[in-house]
């Protein structure tokens, strides 16, 4: 997988295609996001596989947002999975990105990683390496739904009472890049202080990814207190879907999330 | 446009996160947590989400301060020193080496630890040490 990446990005290296090409590299025994923009580099150049699939993703769209914001005339490559070229749509559409700035470059995700991240479309449309593998719904959510609505009620709580407030959920998503998060403004909660509001702050920023979130399990990862917010998640897009009859990120690239949501218009 | 990604080690506490500052044209525009990194496996806390801040934030020290007439007014290291060197001499003569403590700090190094617990304890006779955790 590795090696067909490592040729199509020197392709595009040397055709001046882009000016760099933004993947993940192994550099003192660790794997992190770099950009590459010389050909000699290469040789370090993985996936983000490295103990088992997937356990080393970045959120490279949103390193990818401040590239092409710091270059705005520049085109850049991104290793994207099936999950980031949904965020690519989705950041095209909401006019976070420009198109005409990204060349992705597609890999599928293996099937043991598309059953753990319980993923809908575990490939992008378009790839270099990898077999597309088989979708997988949402057995979590179906999973809490089977409980009385009680219960259900007190293992949310549970879970968010761990929450150490360390906003990593925001930081590391991909689709977060609002200037002011409501979850910094202090006429909406009690900023400063610990623990966080419980469940205030747990579903504002779930209703904030409505329309947003494209499921590619980040947060889930990078919480300390091991919140299933993806799980959360996953059921705000489903609700999103059946009442706006849009996931973002599933369109093609062209259309728009088609969410346009105005406070006055969402009246049920 | 330069934009690179460096791996480095959190300053905050004694843990040691592993992260990396990302850096375009020079400056430090974010932090990233390691994922492969076995202390931190990708996570953070609020602190060193916010790593990239300090470093550059206009309200950091650079200058040895010192309160004269009430107001902090920067001045040389060489009158610091002198001053502090001159004042614990005073308040252990005064006082003995018990009146006085020393804390140190979770973002310094472990040498520069054993230099403060050993200058506590053999130039100025005290076991009051403690750590900056705890202030
Ligand atoms: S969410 Fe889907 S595309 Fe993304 S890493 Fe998981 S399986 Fe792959
Ligand atoms: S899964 Fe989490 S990190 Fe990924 S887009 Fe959704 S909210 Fe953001
Ligand atoms: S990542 Fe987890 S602990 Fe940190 S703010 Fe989010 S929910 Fe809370």
């Amino acid at each position: 997988m590795d090696d067909k990446i490592k040729m199509k990005v020197q392709e595009l290296l040397q055709s001046g295609k882009i000016k760099g090409f933004l993947g993940l590299r192994e550099r003192h025994g660790q794997v992190g996001p770099y950009l590459f923009t010389d050909g000699d580099d290469l040789e370090g150049l993985v996936v983000g596989d490295r103990f088992k699939p997937g356990d080393s993703r970045y959120p490279l769209n949103k390193q990818l947002m401040k590239i092409t914001r710091g270059d705005p005339s520049g085109c850049y490559g991104v290793l994207v999975r099936g999950c980031d070229e949904r965020g690519l749509k989705t950041l095209f559409g909401s006019g976070q990105i420009k198109s005409e700035q990204v060349v992705p470059v597609g890999i599928a995700c293996p099937q043991d990683l598309a059953d753990a991240c319980e993923c809908l479309k575990p490939y992008p449309d378009e790839r270099v390496a990898g077999e597309a593998a088989e979708p997988r719904s949402f057995a979590t959510v179906a999973k809490v739904e089977a409980m009385e609505l009680d219960e259900r009620f007190r293992l949310w709580l549970a879970e968010f009472s761990k929450c150490i407030k360390c906003y990593g959920c925001r930081n590391i998503c991909p689709m977060c890049y609002c200037s002011e998060c409501t979850l910094e403004n202090k006429d909406f909660g009690d900023i400063g202080s610990l623990p966080a509001e419980n469940p205030v702050f747990h579903l504002t920023r779930a209703i904030h990814m409505a329309g947003r979130c494209i499921d590619c399990g980040l947060c889930n990862e990078v919480c300390p207190a091991d919140i299933p917010l993806r799980t959360l998640y996953k059921k705000i897009a489903d609700i999103v879907e059946e009442e706006f009859h849009c996931r973002p990120g599933y369109g093609s690239p062209e259309t728009p999330p088609g969410l346009n949501i105005r406070g006055e218009e969402l009246k049920h | 446009m330069e934009y690179r990604t460096v791996l480095t080690t959190c300053t905050y506490c004694g843990c040691g996160c592993g992260l990396y500052l990302e850096v375009m044209d020079g400056r430090l525009v974010g932090t990233i947590p390691c994922k492969t990194n076995p202390v931190n496996e990708g996570k953070l806390c609020v602190k060193g989400w916010n790593v990239h801040e300090f470093v550059q934030s206009p309200k950091r020290l650079t200058r040895p301060l010192l309160r004269k007439n009430r107001e902090l007014t920067p001045v040389s290291w060489d009158e610091a020193l002198d001053f502090t060197a001159a004042r614990l001499r005073e308040i252990k003569e005064a006082h003995g080496s018990d009146s006085i403590a020393f804390l140190a700090s979770a973002k310094v190094t472990n040498e520069e630890n054993y230099l403060i617990q050993k200058f506590a304890r053999a130039a100025v006779g005290t076991n009051n040490v403690d750590h900056c955790a705890r202030l």
